[in-house]
């Protein structure tokens, strides 16, 4: 007689290969393998922003002759990219500043799908005033005004990337959750979500095990969109100078080049490669999330 | 009759479930639109239905599409609930049950779907499928790879290695239907609605559902309903039948009696109109007019009045109720 | 060869999926009669719903004709320009779908769609289009005032008349039904089936109802033509083929079937399942779920043999064919066929 459980793969690695294959990850896709590998090229950036800068992004630096190096162009005196008009290393703080978008990208794209994936959940699922308070608290956020809200949200908490973030997850979940309950609106009326209550399931099991798992992709979708978005809002706070003055970032680097007339002085290699990394990160974000629309929804193609 | 020597002889047979005036009313459109157009536009999905199955017992719940019968038996198992009136499963009131009592509930009654291809989550494999109700209901583990093979054994589906670790889409109809059979099985409960479990396989594969139907049926003898709305069907799988039209019951007796001698107009229609593999078959026309049922408007008093070829006055003021003729109960004032 | 509206001779219709090539039809052979009703029969998969989209030549872009000749009143459809063909379709071929909520628009009125068939088709003027369009209402059974009705205000019987009325529409010769009335309650779907039959007589067509049902055909058809896996199995008229059938899938398809006239028997469904198309088995295709499959029935491939008037079938034993239906009408044959 065959034993049952011999026909299981017991090992934790088709486990793992099994949650992998659920989120889908859309490597078919042309710009969704760019998009993948501009991210990766940035986290490993990220990672390892001790061992690539070559000084304190915020350290002010002198010359051996004790003299400010200020305003130096790319390569004069060893500094890659040249310094700032306060004499501080822009290629180190453009190393560092991938630190700061990333974590602020993911932590906002984490919040944005968590909070609309379970939003998106309760409301479609359980249906009645859990969904009336839900998709009514949505339609406020749907009434907000996105930066002036982060703006001064952000500066109401004082200025901090982290406060920046909970500001823009308070606002940018209300997408995510309407579009995930119209999606568990139509899975629940399956027939296998009827045959799970009838094998005795619970609600919660459902939900998590039956109900979950189709929408992981669209969660990963408007997680992915949040990343550019959250990296642009937290560039253009920073550039209108409600950030955060303590951490190094884009948005900060280019207000910095502003504020100090790089523009007019012809410093573009001050404000020029900042602008290039946030273009490259919000538009690898996009490249992500067109491969998981492909998934979702193929007919877009034709 | 193998089915037959399933039932205990007992001196009072309480029935298994019995269905007190059952309502079922849908508000069509928003509280607004009804509020402006005067009047709330209500379904009447189900409307004043009474039954009570006994043990072992098969009953055919037919009719045509939009008569209740689906709706029926989703309340039967809790998927829907009654606006009116009350089911009781062996005593016990469905509305009441939350907690233990509705999960002791789930393990005893069981669904078969119509489209096999639905009824189990294309992301589980076989396996995972066939373990969720015994986990649910708190086997241990090591006892369910044991129960698994069995109830795949019960719908001859052998050498279960083979199945277990696909995924549906990997599988044909019929075996699919097997499985959603056996994992209805798997807790060995004692009650079944069979909701036109054959309805979307081909032909040559239906035939070896119903008879497996017939077999575990007989086999742990189950009380069983099956909705459908294919009177040839009903007749080879259960010896009792319901006829419903439009929310209502028109006629309830021995499936034999009601296909030799149909009574209630509609029945009498139903019948007629069922088409035979043989091309010597009767062309009469039906007798009953053409016409769709309209569940939003239907007629006052008999709801077949409009197109009842016998009605008369007193079919639009009252409504029939239950005539008992012989073992049959027949809706009609023809009757009364 | 002059009473056959249709000559269909060894129609091959290929679908490529990938790099699979699943010869959905291989080989069908029939004729319909003027003036006939055929059932075309078989399980899902076996090729009818194909063969009726071949016959207007309105097909999926992964399908691609192989071979074979569909002669229509003498002229082969598959050598016409696709300017020509689509002069045939609606005006000599019409066509009536499954369901006829998907080939109805939502959005405009019965009338304008029927008006859009006979006045750009048809080339009536508005009068006359009106005047034909209250007329096929009358035809089809429904009240010409709605005309002006959009398709959700029918159900789904009154949608199916539509349907019909929109097929006979430009007075075609032959009309294909793709199972017109599977989605149809049993009081509906006789009552449709009624409306064709007694249309068809008095209007002289010509049709072809695609089917898995055997009581519908053995309803309302003359001719029966049998299909499974891609190729035609049985044809001839339908009370001999029904009662006199020659192939042994036929004879299994009458046993699974359930019967509200006869006293109880056991159904006998077939073992098995049809074969993968994209590779077929060699010899007869049910060979492997055939209970009375020999030796060479695995490597021979059986061609159509008259074997009465007007009947064919392809067994390489329609010689026994006496002595199998005896068998066949055994339960215990078809058991363990696998």
């Amino acid at each position: 007689m065959p034993e049952l459980t011999t026909a299981r793969k017991p090992h934790a690695l088709h486990w793992l290969t099994r949650r992998f294959a659920r989120l889908q990850i859309p490597l078919d896709d042309p710009f969704a393998v760019t998009g993948l590998i501009i991210y990766a090229v940035f986290i490993l950036v990220a990672i390892f922003a001790n061992q690539l800068a070559t000084h304190d992004p915020l350290e002010i630096l002198y010359s051996e002759t004790y003299e400010l190096s200020s305003n130096l162009r790319p390569g004069e005196d060893g500094f890659i990219l040249g310094t700032t008009s306060l004499g501080r290393d822009i290629y180190s703080q453009l190393i560092y500043g991938s630190r700061s978008a990333l974590l602020i990208g993911i932590t906002a794209a984490f919040m944005v799908a968590v909070i609309g994936t379970i939003v998106g959940l309760l409301s479609g699922y359980f249906g009645g005033w859990i969904d009336i308070v839900l998709m009514r608290a949505a339609d406020i956020a749907f009434g907000i005004p996105f930066l002036p809200f982060v703006i001064v949200l952000s500066a109401f908490l004082e200025p901090s990337i982290w406060n920046v973030v909970f500001a823009m997850a308070l606002i940018l979940w209300r997408d995510t959750g309407r579009v995930i309950r119209s999606q568990v609106l139509t899975l629940r009326t399956r027939t296998y979500i009827d045959a799970a209550r009838i094998a005795g399931s619970s609600d919660m099991k459902i939900v998590f095990s039956h109900i979950a798992p189709n929408i992981l992709p669209l969660s990963f979708l408007y997680g992915s969109i949040a990343i550019g978005w959250a990296i642009l809002t937290e560039a253009a706070i920073s550039f209108l100078g409600f950030g955060d003055p303590e951490t190094i970032s884009w948005g900060y680097m280019l207000q910095d080049a502003y504020a100090s007339q790089a523009l007019s002085t012809g410093g573009y290699y001050w404000f020029v490669p900042p602008g290039i990394c946030i273009i490259l990160v919000v538009v690898a974000g996009f490249f992500i999330s067109r491969g998981y629309e492909e998934i979702l929804f193929p007919k877009l193609k034709d | 009759m193998t089915s037959a020597q399933g039932k205990a002889v007992t001196s009072t047979p309480s029935p298994v479930i019995a269905v007190e005036d059952i309502r079922k009313h849908f508000a069509v459109g928003s509280p607004i639109a009804a509020a402006m157009r005067r009047k709330s536009v209500v379904v009447k999905a189900i409307d004043g239905v009474n039954f009570t199955l006994n043990k072992g017992e098969s009953v055919g719940l037919l009719g045509e599409s939009g008569c209740g019968k689906t709706t029926m038996g989703r309340m039967l198992l809790k998927l829907d609930e009654p606006s009116e009136g009350r089911i009781l499963f062996e005593g016990d009131d469905l509305a009441t049950m939350q907690g233990p009592a509705l999960r002791a509930y789930r393990a005893r009654a069981q669904m078969i779907f119509q489209n096999p291809f639905e009824a189990l989550n294309p992301r589980f494999t076989i396996a995972q499928s066939m373990d969720e109700p015994l986990s649910n209901a708190n086997i241990a583990k090591a006892e369910r790879a044991d129960r698994i093979r069995k109830a795949m054994d019960l719908v001859h589906l052998p050498d279960p290695a083979q199945f277990l670790e696909r995924y549906p889409h990997q599988m044909s109809g019929g075996q699919l239907q097997r499985v959603v059979m056996a994992r209805a099985l798997i807790l060995e409960p004692t009650f079944v609605v069979a909701d036109e479990p054959v309805s979307m396989l081909d032909v040559s594969v239906r035939a070896g559902i119903l008879n497996l139907f017939r077999e575990v049926r007989d086999n742990m003898g189950l009380t069983a309903i099956y909705i459908s709305h294919d009177l040839a069907l009903v007749r080879y799988v259960c010896e009792r039948t319901i006829v419903m039209y439009l929310g209502c019951i028109v006629e309830d007796g021995p499936t034999e009696e009601i296909v030799k001698n149909p009574m209630h107009p509609y029945t009498k229609a139903l019948v007629a109109a069922v088409p035979v593999p043989h091309p010597a078959q009767s062309h009469a026309p039906l007798p009953i007019k053409a016409g769709a049922p309209d569940a939003r408007n239907p007629p006052s008093g008999c709801r077949l009045r409009d197109r009842c070829p016998h009605a008369f006055d007193r079919c639009a003021i009252e409504e029939p109720k239950a005539t008992r003729i012989g073992a049959r109960k027949v809706h009609c004032h023809l009757f009364d | 060869m002059s009473d056959n509206i249709l000559c269909v001779k060894g129609l091959k219709v290929t679908y490529s999926v990938g790099t699979a090539r699943i010869r959905a039809v291989d080989d069908a052979t029939f004729d319909i009669p003027k003036g006939s009703i055929v059932g075309l029969v078989g399980e899902s998969g076996c090729g009818k719903t194909t063969v009726a989209r071949a016959l207007t030549r309105v097909m999926a872009k992964a399908a691609g004709f192989e071979g074979g000749e569909m002669l229509f009143d003498g002229v082969d459809l598959l050598g016409l320009s696709e300017a020509d063909m689509n002069k045939l379709r609606w005006r000599d071929i019409a066509f009536i779908p499954q369901s006829a909520m998907n080939s109805l628009d939502p959005v405009y009125t019965i009338e304008k769609q029927l008006n859009e068939v006979l006045i750009q088709r048809g080339g009536m003027n508005r009068r006359e289009a009106r005047a034909r369009a209250e007329e096929l209402f009358d035809m089809v059974g429904i009240d010409p005032r709605r005309l002006g009705d959009y398709p959700h205000q029918f159900s789904g019987g009154m949608r199916q008349r539509v349907a019909i009325a929109l097929a006979l529409a430009l007075n075609p010769k032959l009309i294909i039904a793709d199972e017109p009335v599977t989605a149809l309650d049993v009081i509906v779907q006789r009552q449709i089936l009624d409306t064709l039959k007694s249309l068809q007589e008095r209007l002289g067509l010509s049709v072809i109802l695609v089917t898995h049902d055997i009581s519908v055909v053995a309803y309302v058809c003359d001719r029966i033509v049998v299909m499974y896996a891609g190729r035609v199995v049985e044809s001839g008229d339908t009370e001999t083929v029904l009662t006199q059938p020659f192939h042994p899938y036929t004879m299994g398809l009458y046993n699974a079937f359930p019967d509200l006239q006869s006293s109880e028997g056991l159904l006998t469904p077939i073992e098995g399942h049809p074969p993968d198309l994209s590779d077929p088995p060699d010899g007869c295709r049910f060979a492997p779920r055939c209970p009375f499959a020999q030796t060479p029935c695995s490597t021979q491939n059986p061609t159509l043999v008259e074997v009465g008037s007007r009947h064919v079938s392809a067994c390489l034993r329609v010689d026994e064919a006496q002595q199998l239906r005896e068998q066949a009408a055994q339960t215990q044959t078809w058991m363990g066929a696998i």
